[in-house]
């Protein structure tokens, strides 16, 4: 009677522990073993940190081309969007999430995260993007803007090298 | 197709059965022509290599010797200390490799890490990968792939591409073909050369259904200053005229728990690197999620390098 009970258990069980496999995520990975984000790249014409100018500004959620200032911010992202679905407005030295959660910028990817949950979740398997370091131990994470500018985010064709000599070429 | 491949093993298995009645005559040519390809070497030096024993025969004492004497070899000729690992496979790891094709862009730039950390030779070129260029829906074309393309911009619209290196078989043909037994398939997976036990007749290329092994027909040609040092005796240790070489999963790196050198490179992020037997690694991961693939799979060969894709493009902006 106890075997038949706990064999009963068991096979209840046993659906739910693998409910519970399938539905375990990545987790995320230590900042620390986040690749640096590369300086903003007009850090060196007084753009940073962004509040100097900001904090005395109103905030002007209307969408339109910008004249006075970040002209070259041009967004080719998700059309219909606007800079504070990413930057926040009431702090702009940082970003913001869905949910009201400051972000610093370091931490990007947690912006991305809310729309690009799929590759997000392949990005912590290191299966998207890339980790350079160890394969069994210590690596080191490429972050979504090093790879993708967040408001041109498209990978851009590069230069490929040399072609392989043709046996022809050949002396 | 099917049938074509079918002939070819038919061939290929032909090819072993007369291999192995010229192997003994070529195993006792074989020790009489090992050490004429370092024509350099002293006497003593002369003597020692031609008794060397087969690499997986000798106590790591006697490796350490090997290396060391190849070492000073190496110093002398090219100038540059040149160190030279004999770390053995891991317990419990059998490597795998993953290529997202969905990814891949044709740059080129692991091919060149490549030639640099394996310090192949320049000129003449060797190269361990080879990356093809498909036209859309033409995939695994092979009399339509192209290995010159040279535009000025990757990714063209219109082809996708395909590197192509050593698949690391489970089944290899090469090793077979070998009278010497100068290559065969480590415990982790990785096939292996002995360039001091190959007599370069070539056999293993014309067995090899992916093309993946090249031949060194004169004297390598690199810099010593472009000699990558850090080295592994099964590895990326300078070669000599006469004999093969193969891409090994960078086993200088990988023996120490490092990523690839093209893993490393790739701009994309295209290229996967693990332990099979790890249900966490990342080529488990895109076996278990990703509709994946090997070349030529039918011949038996089993490679652990897989080729995928994602399933369709809606399912990455899901979330
Ligand atoms: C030198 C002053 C200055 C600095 C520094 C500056 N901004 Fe701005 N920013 C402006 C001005 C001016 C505008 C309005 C442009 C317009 O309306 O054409 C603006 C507009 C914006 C907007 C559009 C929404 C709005 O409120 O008008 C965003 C988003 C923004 N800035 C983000 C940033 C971020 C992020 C940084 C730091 C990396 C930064 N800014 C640094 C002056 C500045
Ligand atoms: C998809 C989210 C996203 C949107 C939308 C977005 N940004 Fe950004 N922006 C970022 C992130 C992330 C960074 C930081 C990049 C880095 O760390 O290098 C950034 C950086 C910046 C910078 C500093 C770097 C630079 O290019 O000079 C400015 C200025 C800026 N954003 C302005 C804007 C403005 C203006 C808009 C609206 C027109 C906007 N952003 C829309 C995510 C976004
Ligand atoms: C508010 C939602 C949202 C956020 C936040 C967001 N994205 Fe996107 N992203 C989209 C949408 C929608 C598309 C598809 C439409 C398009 O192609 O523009 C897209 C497309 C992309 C693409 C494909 C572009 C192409 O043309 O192939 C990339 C890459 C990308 N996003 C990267 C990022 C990165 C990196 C971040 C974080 C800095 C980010 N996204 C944040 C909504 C978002
Ligand atoms: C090593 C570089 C790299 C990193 C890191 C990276 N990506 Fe990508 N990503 C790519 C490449 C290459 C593509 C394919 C080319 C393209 O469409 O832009 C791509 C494509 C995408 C796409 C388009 C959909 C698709 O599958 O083609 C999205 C969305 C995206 N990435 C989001 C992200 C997010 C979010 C992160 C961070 C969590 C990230 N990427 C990190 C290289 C990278």
């Amino acid at each position: 009677m106890g075997k038949k009970l706990i064999a009963a258990v068991l096979f209840l069980l046993l659906p739910l522990s693998f409910a519970y496999a399938a539905g375990q995520d990545y987790p995320l990975p230590n900042p620390k073993d986040i690749m640096a984000r590369p300086a903003f790249p007009k850090a060196d014409q007084g753009l940073w940190p962004c509040s100097q100018c900001h904090s005395g500004m109103p905030v002007n959620y209307k969408i339109r081309k910008l004249t006075m200032m970040h002209q070259d911010v041009v967004l080719k992202h998700m059309p219909g969007g606007w800079c504070f679905d990413c930057h926040n407005p009431t702090n702009r030295d940082t970003l913001k999430l869905f949910t009201g959660q400051t972000v610093s910028f370091d931490q990007s990817y947690l912006v991305c995260a809310q729309c690009h949950g799929f590759i997000f979740k392949e990005w912590k398997a290191g299966l998207h993007g890339k980790r350079i370091g160890m394969w069994n131990g210590k690596k080191t994470y490429y972050q979504c803007i090093n790879c993708h500018w967040p408001h041109d985010p498209k990978f851009k064709s590069i230069k490929p090298f040399p072609a392989p000599i043709r046996p022809a070429d050949i002396k | 197709m099917k049938d074509k491949d079918e002939k070819k093993i038919e061939k290929r298995e032909l090819k072993i059965n007369r291999r192995t009645l010229l192997k003994g005559a070529l195993a006792g040519a074989a020790t009489t022509m090992l050490p004429l390809n370092r024509a350099d070497a002293s006497f003593k030096d002369f003597w020692e290599s031609f008794f060397q024993k087969h690499f997986r025969e000798m106590t790591v004492a006697e490796k350490q010797q090997v290396v060391q004497r190849l070492e000073q070899e190496y110093e002398r000729k090219y100038k540059k200390a040149i160190q030279i690992g004999i770390e053995p496979a891991m317990p419990g790891v059998l490597f795998g490799y993953g290529l997202d094709l969905s990814r891949c862009i044709g740059c080129r730039t692991c091919v060149y890490a490549c030639v640099h950390e394996n310090n192949q030779s320049r000129d003449p070129q060797i190269q361990w990968i080879q990356v093809l260029r498909f036209k859309h829906g033409d995939l695994m074309n092979w009399e339509k792939a192209e290995k010159y393309y040279d535009p000025k911009q990757v990714p063209e619209p219109g082809y996708f591409y395909m590197p192509v290196q050593c698949q690391q078989c489970e089944n290899p043909a090469c090793t077979r073909a070998c009278p010497t037994q100068a290559t065969w398939k480590e415990p982790d997976g990785i096939v292996v050369v002995d360039y001091n036990w190959c007599i370069g007749c070539r056999y293993c290329m014309a067995a090899c259904p992916y093309g993946a092994r090249h031949f060194n027909w004169g004297e390598p040609g690199i810099k010593p200053a472009d000699i990558n040092p850090v080295t592994h005796y099964l590895g990326n240790r300078p070669r000599y005229r006469g004999v093969v070489e193969k891409c090994t999963f960078c086993i200088q790196r990988t023996r120490k728990g490092r990523y690839t050198a093209c893993v490393e490179a790739c701009p994309v992020g295209a290229r996967k690197f693990g332990n099979l037997l790890d249900p966490k690694s990342e080529v488990r991961y895109a076996m278990e999620h990703k509709r994946t693939f090997r070349l030529k799979d039918d011949l038996g060969t089993h490679p652990k390098f897989f080729y995928f894709f994602d399933f369709e493009a809606g399912e990455r902006f899901s979330g």
